[in-house]
């Protein structure tokens, strides 16, 4: 079976030319998209294993010798296509700033402490559900120069495969009540507002695990619906 | 959804896909953390060595609108083997995905065999190219384009090749510049701008 991939569905991506996003200015291409018909090269993709990864990928807590500094927290939630059916078996690759909102990055400059006890990166595969777990951290807020008094808001990077190469995605999960939200023009790129709700997760009392760290549940939903029969194209 | 509650996330049909965001500068640790001596989920070499084929190795350099080089892109590759399969079962050694961080100097390469034709639309033929997708900081949602190889004659009759203007089309084709060795450069923007595709 082959999957369907609807173009439309790309509408709640944000535009690679976001000015106020001052990265996209020299980077966006000037020139149109050319759509791409889906073959072979499209709809198939890299597929990973549990050789992937190692023990202890999963709990960013559990990378080094010590306790990192912070609020310890669990993040977890359903990796779905749009039509809500579960994507097992898909990687995810997760990374972040520490508490301090400093990343382990020769280039982030920002004078906050490195932990020695936190790096910030993890991986994880999804269950035959499409279930996801991950203990980590959770990143402060950091500035950046995109303009005066610049700052992130707190976000943890999330890269997903999903069943094809057309499905990849990369993208960021924001915390509930931030207040850099509409600040932030990483964030706001995205200029559908049900769509901007999708990228922040939601405090979850059930993730939540008692007398040792709050839980917050972030769903992602990947292209791709199952084909419907050929000779019906718009049968449900 | 215009309740003030956030609406179920996982409640049916109705999913909005989850958005695209760019990858930031610092992904490096967790993508490509050679440099920092963590594990490689996968590296520029796509087939190892004794994998069935032509051996090739693909090299250049990713320029802004200003021409100058992005030394913190992230370059993925997305290939069919030799005989034109994706996937094949006992192709041990090729995985057909590539990732690779730029250099200071914006420098990518990929080592691998010359992809076998894969199927196209109406069951023809499509010349043998690469799948790749750049992804920086400022870009937003992954960048989706192709690699073709000069010396191939199927590039003349390529179903996709043929829906790029005439004039863009050298910007998908890496020109052979060695034995094994074929130069692509990816130019984000402006004058020579790699055509990239809406996938």
């Amino acid at each position: 079976m082959s999957l369907i991939y609807p173009p439309g569905s790309l509408k709640s991506h944000p535009l690679n030319a976001s000015p106020d996003y001052g990265s996209t200015l020299k980077r966006a291409p000037s020139k149109p998209l050319i759509l791409l018909p889906h073959t072979l090269s499209e709809t198939t993709g890299p597929v990973f294993g549990h050789a992937a990864l190692a023990a202890g990928d999963s709990d960013l807590t559990r990378q080094h010798q010590g306790e990192p500094l912070g609020e310890r927290i669990i993040v977890s939630g359903r990796v779905l296509d749009e039509d809500g059916r579960p994507v097992p078996h898909t990687l995810i690759e997760i990374w972040q700033a520490n508490a301090g909102g400093r990343y382990v990055h020769v280039r982030d400059q920002h004078p906050a402490p490195l932990d020695p006890n936190f790096t910030g990166a993890g991986r994880a595969l999804t269950d035959e559900q499409g279930r996801y777990r991950f203990v980590t951290i959770k990143p402060g807020a950091y500035p950046w120069r995109n303009h005066h008094n610049a700052w992130r808001p707190a976000h943890i990077h999330f890269s997903l495969f999903g069943p094809s190469f057309l499905s990849r995605v990369i993208t960021q999960m924001y915390f509930p009540g931030d207040p850099l939200f509409k600040y932030d023009p990483i964030f706001q790129s995205i200029t559908d507002a049900n769509a901007r709700e999708r990228l922040i997760s939601r405090f979850d009392l059930a993730t939540t695990e008692p007398e040792w760290a709050l839980g917050y549940r972030f769903d992602i939903v990947l292209r791709g619906r199952s084909a419907t029969p050929v000779e019906e194209p718009h049968d449900h | 959804m215009t309740t003030e509650q956030q609406a179920p996330q996982a409640s049916g049909a109705d999913l909005g896909i989850t958005p695209s965001q760019t990858i930031g500068p610092f992904f490096a640790y967790a993508l490509t953390p050679r440099a920092y001596g963590g594990p490689e989920l996968a590296t520029e070499q796509i087939a190892a060595e004794g994998v069935a084929g032509e051996r090739i190795r693909i090299e250049g350099v990713v320029y802004d609108g200003d021409g100058a080089p992005v030394g913190d892109a992230m370059i993925e590759i997305w290939q069919a083997d030799a005989q034109g399969r994706f996937h094949a079962a006992g192709n041990a050694g090729f995985t057909g995905f590539g990732r690779a961080e730029t250099t200071a100097e914006g420098a990518f390469h990929f080592e691998t065999v010359r992809p076998g034709a894969v199927q196209g639309p109406d069951g023809r033929l499509q010349a043998p190219h690469l799948s790749v997708s750049v992804f920086a900081r400022g870009i937003l949602v992954r960048l989706a384009t192709r690699i073709y190889l000069s010396d191939e004659p199927g590039n003349a009759g390529d179903p996709v090749l043929m829906l790029v203007p005439a004039d863009r089309r050298a910007t998908l084709i890496a020109q052979r510049v060695g034995d094994t060795v074929f130069r692509f450069d990816i130019r984000l923007q402006g004058e020579g701008e790699t055509v990239f595709f809406e996938a």
